[in-house]
């Protein structure tokens, strides 16, 4: 883009910069809203007064003698207990990132090595699996589910989560590794090696990127999921997001809107956290199915 | 690979899938044919001397329970729930067709079946959030590219924040603002002049909202996919369009956009996978009273006192159904990619 031809036209440029910074905006200021409110009383982050007091903090100022209050999380995580959701959420997701990964690995190295036509209707069941909006099973577990006595547990939940991550994250390794050259491991299965010691040996050294890729969006998969959480688990097992979800349906009434804007933002903070830390290998991950294709 | 060797590598991915997604879709279509038994009722004759007989309807509970365990699964009804007022509404339907003299009035009339209804929405906001996710993916990519060096990084960092975020958080994030007590919701009845304006009395106020909410969450993911496009976009091309007289406008028509095209497929099926699941936005915005997808009409079933498995179940395979016939095309053109890459 250094050639002079190539330069932007002075209007087109502001109005291209411009665009941006309304783009900013839209993506950047309702986080930044929520946040700065939330440390706010619900007169305040709902003012119908008077908009400036949601920044101000009049009334926040008026009760507490502060414009900054941090009754909304001292509500949230210690009333409402939102930390045994917390902490529910992190056993959830570690599990099921590291099962999904596990098995992922092994069945996506299968169908990126496989040349028979039925690697390609397994493919193309998980597509149309991905593609199922995942409540649509859930009328399919319950009964099974209260038959057994497993509903609302963590290990339910956990593996019905990485069963419904599965499609995705077979699709995804399986475009990884059909990137690494297949004579790789066929030079190892000549060296003397069988298929798994080949796969042990020689692919598992060289397929992190991938992996790492993938876990993140298992990770976001189980972390963000609501349809699942909500009906398979028991109100004392919760995860974050239907107990935020649970929060509004009480909490309206009480008047404690601030303990969900409380929740909300304490569930975002990791994510931003996420983001900012692995920016380049989710940007890689979503380009990775579409730049081939 | 062997098969036996395939079979093993794949077994535990394959045994997860089928036990807990394919055997599951088996029950939910076996849910959908049958409906809960109904309480047996028998009728018992009170004699009173002097004052005669009365026969009295009550429960056998007993029965009742006897045949709920002989038969856990409910009655038999075949397609019977898909065709109620609840669903298909098949006779409803036909009635309409007779009564109504317009298609117009048709249509409004069948909007009232909750079905139809959620039907409706679910492929408006499929149709609406689809293009306008491609369009302003498209822009945002071609902005920020143009950006200095050091303003990208930053750029992409707050773009990805709307597509991370869980997407009940983040639609509630944006209701608390839309809310008429809220920062946009309390601007929007100043330009409106009218006190009373709010979201969540008018339906086509709703369902704009949620739409907007679409956008903004895929929008991000649209711009990725495009920003890495355009980093391989082939300089010599564009620079003989230059020669050329290509005006800015007709580069990006003729040589931009035809090198993004395989990439626009890729967004819109994605897009189309994504936003045919629209649910949590639903819950977020509390807007079941105004805009049901068919996402939050099953979780709508399930949830509350009673869960209508029966019901839920024949609205899921529909869904199912649905989606099969929304990824045919790629069905097709994924089964030709395979043929050519063997």
């Amino acid at each position: 883009m250094a050639s002079r031809a190539q330069r932007m036209p002075k209007s087109l440029r502001i109005a291209s910069s411009l665009f941006v910074l309304f783009w900013f905006i839209l993506a950047a200021f309702p986080f930044a809203w929520t946040v700065w409110g939330s440390f706010k009383v619900e007169l305040d982050f709902f003012s119908i007064a008077d908009w400036t007091n949601a920044i101000t903090g009049e009334r926040t100022q008026a009760v507490y003698g502060s414009s900054f209050t941090d009754t909304g999380y001292a509500g949230a995580w210690i009333q409402e207990e939102f930390w045994r959701n917390v902490l529910n959420t992190g056993i959830v997701c570690f599990f099921v990132v590291t099962i999904s990964l596990t098995i992922g690995t092994l069945g996506g190295y299968a169908l990126s090595r496989s040349t028979y036509n039925y690697t390609f209707w397994l493919l193309i069941t998980a597509l149309i699996f991905r593609a199922m909006p995942p409540i649509t099973l859930v009328a399919g577990y319950l009964l099974p589910f209260f038959e057994w006595n497993v509903w609302g547990i963590l290990p339910t939940t956990i593996i019905v989560l990485v069963a419904i991550n599965q499609p995705f994250t077979l699709w995804m390794l399986h475009s990884f590794f059909k990137n690494i050259p297949s004579e790789l491991d066929e030079s190892a299965k000549v060296d003397g090696c069988n298929q798994f010691q080949a796969f042990r040996r020689v692919i598992i050294p060289v397929m992190w990127p991938g992996v790492i890729t993938t876990g993140l969006f298992s990770f976001l998969l189980a972390y963000n999921d609501f349809a699942v959480g909500a009906m398979l688990l028991s109100e004392s097992n919760r995860t974050m997001v239907p107990a935020i979800a649970a929060f509004l349906g009480t909490t309206q009434t009480e008047g404690n809107v601030m303990f969900a804007v409380a929740a909300v933002v304490s569930a975002t903070v990791p994510l931003f956290i996420l983001v900012m830390f692995f920016q380049r290998q989710i940007v890689g991950g979503l380009t990775a199915g579409a730049v081939k294709g | 690979m062997r098969h036996k060797t395939f079979l093993w590598f794949f077994l535990p991915t394959g045994l997860a899938m089928l036990l807990f997604i394919a055997l599951p879709i088996v029950s939910v279509v076996t849910q959908s044919i049958f409906a809960p038994h109904q309480a047996v009722l028998i009728e018992v004759e009170n004699c009173t001397p002097l004052v005669g007989c009365t026969t009295e309807t009550t429960i056998d509970q007993e029965a009742t329970a006897q045949l709920r365990a002989e038969k856990p699964l409910g009655r038999f009804v075949g397609l019977g729930i898909y065709f109620d007022r609840g669903h298909l509404a098949v006779t409803e339907m036909k009635e309409l067709w007779t009564t109504t003299d317009s298609i117009g009035a048709f249509l409004s009339e069948m909007g009232n079946l909750p079905f139809y209804r959620a039907m409706a929405f679910t492929l408006t906001f499929v149709a609406v959030v689809t293009p306008l996710t491609i369009v302003l993916g498209l822009i945002i990519a071609l902005a920020i590219n143009s950006l200095h060096r050091h303003l990208k990084g930053l750029m992409i960092f707050f773009s990805l924040l709307p597509m991370i975020v869980t997407p009940l958080i983040g639609s509630l994030i944006l209701f608390w603002m839309v809310d008429s007590r809220g920062v946009i919701g309390s601007a929007l009845v100043a330009l409106a002049g009218d006190p009373d304006f709010s979201l969540k009395a008018s339906t086509g106020l709703m369902w704009v909202a949620l739409m907007v909410y679409g956008v903004w969450h895929a929008a991000p993911f649209a711009f990725v996919v495009f920003y890495a496009g355009l980093q391989t976009l082939p300089g010599d091309q564009l620079e003989a369009a230059q020669i050329d007289g290509a005006t800015r406008w007709q580069q990006v028509k003729y040589v931009v956009v035809p090198h993004l095209m395989p990439l626009v497929t890729f967004v819109a099926l994605i897009q189309l996978m994504d936003n045919f699941k629209v649910f949590e936005p639903i819950v977020g915005f509390n807007a079941a009273a105004h805009a049901q997808s068919l996402s939050s009409f099953i979780y709508n079933d399930l949830g509350g006192e009673t869960r209508q498995l029966s019901s839920a179940s024949a609205t899921s395979v529909i869904t199912i159904i649905g989606v099969a016939i929304l990824l045919s095309p790629v069905l097709v053109r994924t089964w030709r990619d395979f043929k050519g890459a063997r």
